[in-house]
Parts: C-alpha cells; structure tokens; sequence
C-alpha cells in the first residue's frame, strides 16, 4: 500500500483542497444562486429569459462543485463528515430540497407555457433564496461550534438556528444577490444591464453592512477568535484584509456609476474571498468547530494518498473544460431559446 | 406518537425512496446518452436530416431526465452523513475515494459537456458537438464503473481490515475496487440500462407507427431499439445466471431468500410462485417444478443449495421483497427476449414495421426497463440486509444519532417534494413525446403547429371532416 505521509502533510493538503473545492462552489453557484434570487424583480419576460439562458449552460456544472465539497469532505475527513451533517440535518435537507426546485426549473420553465411557467419561475426564485438562505445559516451554525460526542455530534437537533446564524443566512442572500447582478452586467445589455446596476448598488450597502456586522460578531462569540484578530502584532498583520476589503467595496460602488462591465463581477468575487479567507483564519485549524481539528479528522493516509493522485490528474483537466466551457459561451446572452 | 418512531426503520425508508427515484433517472440516461452519441454519428456519416431531427427530440427529453438525475443525485451525496453518519466514519476510508473519483472523473466530465450537447449547436463544428455527445456518453458509463465498484464492495468486502472503533482502513485498493461481485453487478447495470433505454425508445416509435406519425423518425426509433432488444436482451439471462452464481458463492443468504428456500436441500425446486413467511418458515401456496432450482444454480440435477434456516433469524433478510423482486425482474427479461424474438421473426418476414399487434405489444413495455431496474435493485440492497457492509458492518448499526421526527419529518418533505417535481418532468416528457421530431426548431414556434397534434390527428384518421 502507497502512502505519502512520510514526505507530505496529507490532512493539510486535503484541507487546502477541499477549502479551494468549497470556494469554488460558493462563487460559481453563487452567481446563478443570486440571479435566482433577483428573478421576480426583473423589469420583464425577455429579461427573465435573457437572465435564465445567461446561466443555464453552466449551473450543471456549478453545482457539481457542491458534490465535491461533499463527496471530497466525506473522502477526506469521514469524521468531520460523520459530525457536521447530522448536526446541520435541517438546514441541509432544505437546501436540498431548494436545490431541487431550482434545479429543474431550469428545464422545466423552457418547456411550459402560460400559467405553468410563471409556477417555474417563482420555483426558480424560492428554490434560490431558500438553498441562499439555508446555506447561508449552515454557515453560521457551523461557526458558532458544533457539540460533538465521542465520534458523534452531541448536541440537539436546533443548534444551529439562532440570531447569528439567521444573520449570516440574509448576509449570504444579499452576497449571492451581489454575484448575480454583477454577472448580469457582465452578461447582458441595455434594460436588463441597467436594472442589475441597480440591484447591484442596492445590495452593496447590505453586504457592506453585514460584513461589518459579521465581522464584529464573531470575536465576541469566541474567545480564540477575539484573541486572533485584536492582538499585537496579529492585528497589524491581519490589518491589509479588512482594509483591502473596504476598498473594494468603495471601487466596486464607483464602478456601479460608470460603465465598467467586467469589473464589478471580479471585484465582487474579490471582496468573497476575502471574506473567505479570513474566516478560514478565524476558524483554523478546527474542521469541527471548536472540537475536532483537521489532523484529528483526517481519513487513513492510505485513502488520502489515493485520491491525491486523482485529484492531481483531474482537478487541472476539469478547471480546463470548465474553462474551455465558459469561452465557448461567452459573449451577451440573447432572450431566445437556443435549443 | 411521532417521538417512537424508529430511527433505523425510517433512514433506511428515506434511503430506499431517495436512491429508487433516484436510479430511474440514471437508468435511462446512461443508455440515452450512448444512443444519442451513435444518432449523432449516423447524421455526420449520412447527412440524413432525419437522424438530425431525432437527435434534437430526445436530447430535450435527455435534459429533462438529466437534470432530475443530478438534482436527486445531490442528495443521496448527501445523505450518506444526514442519515447514516456512523457508516460514513466507520467505512470513509474505503468507499470515500471510490466517490471521490466519480465526481472527479465523470460528473464534471458530464456537466460540463452537457451545456455544449444542449446549447452548442451554433456555437462549436459538428465534429465538437458530436464529441460532446461522446464525452458525455462516456462520463455516464465512468459514473456507473465507480459508483457500483462502491456498491460491490459493500456486497462483497475485501482488501480492508478494522482497527480501533470499528474504523476500516484499506490495505489493497485493486482488491477494493474489483471486488467479486463487481464486474457481474456492472455488467448486469450497463445492459440493464441500455435496455430500458431501447424499450422506452422502442416503445415511442412503437407509438408514432401505430399512429402513422413521423413515419421515418420512428422507423429509426423502432428500428434501432429492436436491433437492441434482438441482440442485447439475450445477453442479460447469461449474465444474470452468472451473477447469481457469484451470489450464491459470496452471499448464499440472498440466494436462498430469492428461491423462496427454507430447508438446505438437494434436487432443489424451483418455485415459480408463492408466499414466503418468515414467522412460519416455509412458502405458502408453492407453485414448483422439480429439481429446476438446483440445475440452474448447481447446474447439477442434485446439486445441494442452501436454505434459509441454515443462517438464525436475525441473520435474514425479509425474505417476501427479495423473493417476489426477483420474479418481477425475471417476468420482465422474459418479456424482452420474447421481444427480440418475435422482432427478429417479423424482420425475417418484412413485417417488422407494419404489425400492429407488435406496436401495442412494445408500447405496453416502454416502462418494463425501469420495472425490472427497480426490481433488481430491491433484491440486492434488500437481500443483503441485515447487513450494509456485508458480514461486518450491520444497518442498524449504521445510523446517525438523529432522531426519529427529524427524519420522519424530512422524509415527508422529500415524498411531496419529489412527487410534484418528478411528475412534472414526467409530464413534459411526455408533452415532448407529443410534440414529436421534426418540429420547427425554435420552441415558439412562429409557422408551426396551429392546431394541437391531436385534433390533427383525428381529422386525418376519420378522413378529415367527417365529423365535424
């Protein structure tokens, strides 16, 4: 049996992986997530149509990231898997469930017609909001610690509602709403294009306001945390994020009011993974919050190792035609149905 | 009332609802897909507008079917650590990278290559669509080879030990990945679903001759899925037959509960029908025909097999599922050789195309594939109970700590939740059916269709007129 534990730090590696697999995930759905979430505000039908075939080429493969963020954490760190999802039972069913919804609307809304299309549009849109929201509140559950029990989760069944995680459940809406109507910039033209401006304007100040909030909730929930970020010299380290992040935010608003229409799309994506990566600070290195560790939940090195070497042959060759996936369509979506 | 309810009871129901939806979509898919890929391939050799125009009918039903699958499929990705948390830490190690490898290699491989398949037309060569269409085929086919590599090793488990907790930990990965079990259980799958794919493709060609509608689309239709029911359908029994003698090697239990065999005996019956009861211990109103149940399984007229009291109570599976599963699914690959048979007859005599009692026949088996999937399936997954890793690892040993309501709860929104969607994806597949090929491309149509095809139909039936 091969293993590269002697010479790598395997758990690390996997950790970095699957973090990367998450992000990936939280950016690509996240834009056909927030369009869901803008559709029943658009001006008009064309609109719709126009939103919707600017993202159904590729929301199949999006969501497959979300397959590998399961599949890879069940590969990797069974244990933290084994823990997280019963802990999180309820907000992982819904978002399931508002997956399905959206998902199939996809498919469904090109061939109904009348009444029954209108049905599919707003499965489209409560499907999008409903997985946001879930999403967005597993988020939060997951930060604010998780109890566990031997190898079991320990705690009850409503964990993981409380005021922080509703918090982080609309900040997340508003964050995919954010991605979606930029990636409506960048995707369309005149009456659909302006009206995303607007939306994006709109939900700037929100995600500004919640990152603010967020971010100076979660020291006072944990004690690590607070310790991390308000310490010298960690915070002057620390400093360029929430500053980097700020700037952002004020280009991306200036961008809004110009006529800039790929900018918006990458400096929201930006300002994501900046917030991204410093939760991963704040939370590092629990892969169970605040109980189990990324070392302690590691799978055998056997089963890591084997997997590397997939991972090192596909993942490059799948972000390849994903790639080559998104040049073929790019360019301005038009309203009407291409096949 | 909703506090006692067994938590083991309803995950597993919640898993048997989830994945059985779920296999249907699959099922058809992975045949659709290859078929599609070798449609494309006559239109590229033959320039025949025809095949071009099939193509673009079923690659939308394709994209309904699809998009179901994945969107189930989702779940059951998940609900590995909802419902059986215990499972996923005890066994992570083996079967964890089996999965892992299947997202990898097949389903970014198929999402990826499916936007090109649907909205490509005018946006890549001929030569890309079609390779597309290929690499897509090929991403279902990679999809099955992992996905029951993992299945088999919980039928059959080897090349692991266990250590601490309980924990499996892998010590041969070519022994996990090709277990005993494994290339039977493939191979009986990849057939199994390329026929229900044919007899679903037949079935709607089936529907368009005895209509006299799209007469050339649906010779193609018919033509090619009974080229398929000739050649392939004969093929599952063998492999079936030696399936199951890879069953009655590894998991003799399963077997036994199969043949409806109580008492360990040589010259064994088989039974063709009857009630298993397991309190009683025996099968009810028994239907036999002498020594057949050893000479297909021994392939010897006195060969011993094994019955159900050889293994104590808690040891086997609900023997009535298993043994009534089974006959179904065997009833229904009768029914598709006799299919073959009867399409090879009629091709002999040029009547392929033209016998109407064959097009109700094949249009009354346009389901049978998804029966009889189904039905196999109950006899695996069920046979090997109480067990999830067989011999090692027991279901009720498997499960999360989560309660009862939560899962019951849970389950209640997945029965609604699935009902509405899937019979909705249903019904547009069948407006699709409707619809037929040939229809203009773009779906508003602008000079299309006026009339519904129905009353279309009517009039040219009745000869136009005469009853209005």
């Amino acid at each position: 049996m091969f293993s590269f534990e002697s010479f790598l730090d395997l758990p690390l590696i996997w950790f970095g992986l699957i973090a990367t697999a998450i992000f990936l995930y939280v950016i690509l759905d996240g834009f056909d997530l927030g369009v869901g979430i803008l559709f029943p505000f658009a001006p008009s039908d064309k609109c719709r149509d126009r939103m919707m075939n600017s993202i159904a080429p590729f929301w199949d493969g999006n969501e497959t990231w979300l397959v590998l963020g399961g599949g890879g954490l069940f590969a990797a760190f069974p244990l933290a898997y084994a823990i997280i999802m019963p802990a999180l039972y309820i907000p992982v069913t819904l978002m399931l469930l508002g997956l399905v919804f959206r998902g199939v609307a996809f498919e469904f809304r090109f061939k109904a017609s009348g009444n029954s299309r209108i049905l599919w549009d707003y499965a489209f849109h409560f499907g999008s909001l409903g997985a946001t929201f879930m999403q967005g509140m597993i988020l939060g559950g997951f930060v604010q610690g998780i109890a566990v029990d031997g190898r079991n989760f320990g705690g009850n069944p409503l964990d993981w509602l409380s005021a922080f995680s509703v918090m982080t459940g609309l900040a997340l809406v508003c964050g995919y709403a954010l991605l979606g109507s930029t990636w409506l910039i960048m995707k369309t033209q005149d009456t659909t294009q302006g009206w995303a401006r607007k939306c994006a304007a709109y939900v700037l100040i929100f995600v500004a306001l919640f990152m603010a909030l967020v971010s100076l909730t979660m020291p006072f929930m944990n004690e690590g945390v607070k310790k991390l970020w308000f310490n010298l010299p960690n915070s002057l380290i620390l400093l360029p994020m929430p500053l980097i992040s700020a700037a952002s935010i004020v280009l991306l608003w200036r961008d809004l009011k110009t006529h800039e229409e790929y900018r918006p799309f990458f400096l929201s994506l930006g300002i994501f993974l900046l917030n991204y990566i410093g939760l991963g600070i704040s939370l590092w290195p629990w892969l169970v919050p605040y109980e189990v560790n990324l070392w302690q939940a590691a799978a055998a090195p056997e089963s890591q190792s084997l997997l590397l070497i997939g991972t090192a042959v596909m993942l490059p060759l799948v972000l390849t035609y994903t790639g080559y996936c998104y040049y073929i369509f790019r360019g301005k979506t038009s309203h009407e149905s291409t096949y | 009332m909703i506090e006692n309810l067994d938590p083991v009871i309803l995950a597993r129901i919640q898993f048997a609802f989830t994945i059985s939806f779920h296999i249907i979509f699959p099922a058809f898919t992975i045949g659709l897909a290859s078929w599609l890929a070798v449609v494309e391939w006559r239109y590229l050799k033959t320039g025949d507008e025809i095949y071009r125009e099939v193509y673009r009918m079923w690659v939308k039903i394709f994209a309904v079917t699809f998009g179901m699958g994945v969107v189930s499929g989702v779940v059951m990705s998940y609900q590995f650590g909802t419902n059986w948390s215990v499972f996923s830490d005890k066994v992570g190690n083996v079967i964890g990278p089996l999965l892992g490898y299947e997202v990898l290699t097949a389903f970014f491989l198929e999402a990826s290559f499916l936007g090109i398949m649907l909205f490509g037309w005018n946006r890549v060569s001929r030569k890309m669509h079609f390779a597309s269409t290929v690499i897509v085929a090929f991403g279902t086919l990679l999809s099955s080879f992992w996905i029951l590599a993992a299945n088999s090793w919980m039928q059959t488990p080897q090349g692991h030990r266990v250590g601490e907790f309980g924990i499996f930990y892998p010590t041969d990965w070519l022994q996990v990945i090709f277990t005993p079990s494994f290339p039977y259980r493939l191979a009986h799958m990849v057939v199994a679903a390329y026929l229900t794919t044919a007899f679903v493709v037949g079935g709607i060609g089936a529907y368009y001759l005895w209509r006299k509608r799209h007469v050339k689309h649906a010779r193609v239709m018919f033509g090619m899925a009974m080229i398929m029911a000739i050649f392939v359908a004969p093929l599952q029994p063998v492999i079936g037959d030696l399936h199951g003698l890879n069953t009655l090697t590894h998991q003799p239990a399963k077997v036994a509960a199969m043949e409806g065999l109580w008492e360990t005996q040589r010259g064994a019956p088989l039974k063709l029908f009857g009630w298993p009861d397991q309190q009683q211990e025996r099968t009810k109103y028994a239907l036999e025909i002498p020594k057949l149940s050893s000479l297909i399984l021994t392939h010897e007229l006195d060969g011993e097999v094994k019955g159900l009291k050889e293994w104590p109570r808690d040891e086997r599976p609900p023997v009535a599922w298993v043994f009534w599963s089974f006959r179904i699914m065997v009833g229904i690959g009768i029914l598709m050789v006799a299919t073959g048979f009867i399409a090879a007859v009629l091709f002999l005599r040029k009547k392929l195309f033209d016998t109407r009692w064959f097009q109700l026949w094949c249009m009354a088996l346009t389901p049978s594939g998804f029966i009889a999937v189904l039905a196999g399936w109950f006899v695996t997954e069920i046979g090997r109970q109480p067990y999830i890793v067989y011999g090692a690892l027991r279901t009720a040993d498997a499960v999360s700590p989560v309660v009862g309501p939560n899962i019951a709860l849970s389950l209640l929104a997945f029965i609604v939740t699935y009902t509405f969607v899937f019979g909705a994806g249903s019904y547009y597949i069948l407006r699709l059916i409707g619809k037929g090929p040939g229809t203009p491309n773009n779906t508003y149509g602008d000079h299309g269709i006026k009339t519904p095809p129905l009353a279309t139909n009517l009039g040219s039936e009745t000869g136009g007129g005469k009853n209005v």
